[in-house]
């Protein structure tokens, strides 16, 4: 059976069409979901996508978070199921308390649109399966507020429980320890800066994005 | 009664601030020396109904940090007033 993987849509999200190419590509079924449902529809896996949800107004997904469909993504999410956050999704799910720290700016000041190299630090995780650690994959970030930020124990305990899924090989936004994406204890839900969605074909640049969104159907 | 609330949102200490370092660096050269620590937050105001003014502070703070802040990098202050009193 083709796996499902739904994919959110608020307002100002822009990067639900790549998250379901993406999905597609790699041999499962995209479906979108509008944020103010809160119905799955009984989907394997869900991403949060890219985009400015709700105009970025307060903080990047800060009014997101209190969407229904965040309410049935946390359900899911603490069932088990494989939730997978990128860029503003990434934002939306550390303010909704689904993974721990937050995105601040830039520490350049720049919004940054450019090819990274990300080192994979565990394929204990949703979007690593497939992955080898300690392999490089090239996958471009598109942020302003990519500079992931948590505090000293918040770090110790996500070094410690091996949580730091991808990290900067070249730290482009001031990430602290590199940090390009992080887990959540259950090792289901998955936030991370850069957009493996858009790295699924030679033609855009990189497949390398491919073993990552490959890792999450595997996980659905 | 309604109360006027006014939210002073600022980010912490060590949060990159992108807006304070830019103003900063652009003093010097518009002949303002001698100013340092420009940081930029942002205000929020708004009108509440409460019983009194302890109610309406503790709703206004409920709303600060369950909506208005983000206490991984921003703390802020809450100032209530009857509304009216330009005070």
């Amino acid at each position: 059976m083709t796996t499902t993987v739904g994919v959110v849509v608020f307002p100002g999200t822009n990067c639900e069409m790549d998250a379901v190419f993406a999905v597609e590509r790699m041999g499962g079924e995209g479906r979108l979901l509008w944020h103010a449902d809160d119905d799955l529809g009984g989907v394997d896996a869900v991403i949060v996508p890219g985009g400015f949800a709700h105009g970025d107004y307060l903080r990047p997904g800060a009014i997101a978070r209190f969407s229904s469909m965040m309410g049935a993504v946390a359900g899911f999410a603490a069932d088990g199921g494989p939730v997978l956050g990128i860029c503003n999704g990434f934002q939306v799910l550390t303010e909704a308390g689904l993974l721990p720290g937050a995105l601040q700016k830039n520490s350049g000041l720049r919004f940054l649109c450019q090819p990274t190299v990300l080192r994979v630090e565990t394929s204990e995780s949703i979007l690593t399966g497939r992955a080898s650690m300690g392999a490089e994959l090239s996958v471009p970030i598109n942020h302003f507020e990519g500079n992931y930020t948590c505090d000293d124990e918040t770090l110790a305990r996500l070094r410690a429980e091996d949580r730091i899924v991808l990290r900067y090989v070249d730290n482009p936004n001031g990430s602290v320890d590199d940090i390009a994406g992080v887990c959540n204890e259950g090792r289901n839900v998955v936030g991370l800066m850069p957009h493996p969605e858009r790295a699924c074909d030679e033609l855009l640049g990189s497949a390398d994005g491919a073993v990552l969104i490959g890792s999450l159907l595997d996980a659905a | 009664m309604e109360f006027d609330v006014l939210v002073d949102v600022r980010l912490r200490g060590g949060i990159a601030d992108p807006a304070g370092a830019t103003i900063e660096r652009a003093l010097p050269a518009l002949g303002f020396d001698g100013v340092s620590g420009v940081s930029v937050g942002k205000t929020v105001r708004f009108t509440i109904t409460a019983v009194d003014v302890g109610e309406a502070t503790t709703l206004a703070e409920d709303l600060c940090a369950s909506f208005l802040t983000n206490p991984v990098i921003e703390d802020a202050s809450v100032s209530v007033s009857p509304v009216g009193d330009s005070a």
